[in-house]
């Protein structure tokens, strides 16, 4: 362990907390609005469970960076160019079709890579990941399930789901897009190379989407500049606005 | 307590000698504690009475997710957030049983919502008043869940069984969120200038409109003689609202914090305190749809219905292929 890179490894569990944070945020946003009341208890237990995986991750980052920061300094004290989360979840929630298969997007690959982090050579990072592994696992099935049952619904949910697919679409790539970091953690054996686990990912959404009815787009571009924090969306910003409003507002206070 | 003016049958308590037969057996039954399932026989009033009482808890339920889920992207910590989120999450969790409860009258959930989009159901006046800062999140917890709970917990006792077991879980959850309100208030309480100044502040807005909650004094409630005989209201408004104002008073004294009332003070002779009525003309204006919220609550519940009108037809019409691919294959 003495020879991982610290600031590698820190990268690594950023992008983890900080997926789980804008992702757990953007699913909050619904509580109160869902299509039906069932739906809108799913969508908070979802919200729910990424905010906890959120404290994990962001305080082991907290512990890993040893400035005596916290998970919440970490959440709520950072800038946009801090965050690296994936593009796909910090974009708007859309209407309930693109929230549902953005989850699903993203659950498909947690699905397939927490897993493999519960190997990790890393103690810290394999606890959090076999917690996490379990919620993932019910996540997806939930997620996986409404896809399908809104894609091979009425013509009005194929439509929309087709158009949320092409929408979130470019921004699956990135998940894939390895770099230093990710090739520092395969050395180290604190985590897989995520670009190895793109024929996996594309076999589990091939055949879900095609139970849904959905056609996968052709064009294969990604966009990229969330997990390495070089070039966020507009909306993140937003986000942390909303986010982070309180801390900023009265600093230092103790809720 | 979410369920106010309850529009009974108006008229007075039936004498014993006024009732038919079945009539005498029930009230019998309901005198000597005994619970009303579903398939037993019934007063049609009784009937009618528990589904709009029923219902307008559950509305409230529903409709009591937007004030606080106003807060749940602006909590401050992740922890605060995860326990708004898991709190207003639980009521509706509290309006699904209550549905289900109200259900087993003969009525559906779609009819209910849709009695409650148009308005001609009510939900609770407490939640047509806004929710303007951080300290409200405490003030809510403490004093409207307070409200409730003071309510709920006889209502544990009601005569009619699906009612009576769906409160017994809700009362355990609202004890929670009463203490996690609490909780968010002592941390303001104790904390710098501008957050004890968001505390009274909070309080001074909520506390009336939490008075309220109890809905009008027992002379002027023309509903209630009727559902105490039938054990579907246990005590009278002016009661609870008493045991609230009791209990709530040596609470805000720990926090440090001033109730806005200046002719509170305890009644050595009756062992109760003193205190003024709310704006009983506020209370009827907000119940009429002229309270600060209840044109934007409403569109909010209405929002959220249309906007998930395809993926509800959607499920359904996948639903339906399901089952009749199942039928093709057998």
């Amino acid at each position: 362990m003495a020879q991982v890179d610290q600031k590698a490894l820190l990268e690594f569990v950023l992008r983890q907390g900080d997926n789980t944070l804008v992702l757990g945020h953007r699913v909050s946003e619904w509580c109160g609005h869902a299509p039906v009341l069932e739906e809108d208890i799913a969508l908070a237990n979802t919200a729910l469970d990424l905010i906890g995986q959120t404290q994990m991750w962001l305080g082991l980052a907290a512990e890993i960076e040893g400035e005596g920061r916290t998970a919440d300094d970490m959440a709520f004290l950072r800038d946009a160019w801090d965050f690296r989360n994936l593009l796909l979840v910090e974009l708007p929630n859309g209407d309930f079709g693109r929230t549902i298969l953005r989850q699903f997007l993203f659950d498909a690959f947690s699905a397939i890579y927490l897993p493999l982090l519960t190997k990790s050579a890393d103690p810290r990072v394999a606890e959090i990941a076999a917690k996490a592994t379990k919620e993932v696992a019910y996540h997806l099935e939930r997620s996986a399930q409404t896809v399908v049952g809104l894609g091979d619904g009425s013509e009005e949910s194929h439509a929309r789901m087709q158009e949320a697919l092409d929408y979130l679409w470019p921004y699956v790539g990135e998940m894939f897009a390895s770099d230093g970091v990710d090739q520092a953690m395969a050395e180290a054996g604190i985590g897989p190379d995520p670009a190895g686990l793109r024929a996996e990912y594309d076999a589990l959404i091939g055949r879900v989407l095609s139970e849904a009815t959905l056609r996968i787009p052709e064009d294969s571009f990604a966009h990229k500049g969330g997990r390495n924090g070089y070039m966020h969306t507009e909306h993140l910003g937003h986000l942390l606005t909303q986010m982070q409003w309180l801390q900023r507002a009265y600093p230092g206070c103790e809720w | 307590m979410y369920a106010q003016m309850v529009k009974s049958t108006g008229d007075a308590v039936k004498s014993r000698e006024e009732m038919s037969d079945d009539e005498r057996h029930f009230q019998d039954k309901v005198d000597a504690n005994i619970k009303v399932e579903p398939r037993d026989w019934m007063p049609d009033d009784y009937r009618k009475t528990l589904i709009r009482q029923i219902g307008q808890h559950a509305h409230s339920e529903i409709v009591g997710q937007l004030p606080e889920g106003n807060w749940i992207t602006r909590a401050p910590t992740l922890e605060r957030k995860a326990i708004l989120l898991a709190k207003v999450q639980d009521e509706a969790g509290h309006g699904l049983y209550l549905y289900c409860a109200a259900e087993t009258l003969g009525v559906t959930r779609d009819d209910l919502t849709e009695k409650l989009l148009s308005g001609r159901m009510k939900y609770s006046s407490i939640f047509n008043y806004p929710t303007l800062t951080w300290a409200d999140m405490g003030a809510v917890g403490w004093l409207v869940d307070g409200a409730a709970i003071m309510n709920q917990v006889p209502l544990q006792r009601t005569s009619y069984g699906p009612y009576s077991r769906a409160m017994v879980r809700i009362c355990k959850e609202e004890s929670f969120h009463q203490r996690q309100g609490y909780a968010i208030m002592m941390k303001m309480a104790q904390g710098s200038a501008a957050q004890r100044k968001m505390a009274q502040d909070a309080l001074n807005r909520m506390w009336y409109p939490s008075l309220m909650m109890f809905g009008p004094s027992d002379k002027d409630s023309v509903h209630s003689a009727q559902s105490m005989a039938w054990k579907i209201k246990i005590n009278t408004n002016d009661e609870l609202r008493q045991k609230f104002v009791n209990e709530t008073v040596p609470q805000a004294e720990y926090l440090g914090l001033t109730i806005p009332d200046e002719n509170l003070k305890f009644n050595e002779e009756t062992g109760n305190y003193d205190f003024s009525q709310p704006d009983w003309d506020e209370f009827f204006e907000v119940l009429k749809g002229n309270g600060p919220c209840n044109t934007d609550r409403l569109n909010a519940r209405r929002k959220a219905w249309d906007d998930g009108a395809w993926v509800r037809e959607g499920l359904l019409a996948h639903a339906e292929k399901r089952a009749a691919a199942k039928v093709a294959a057998e």
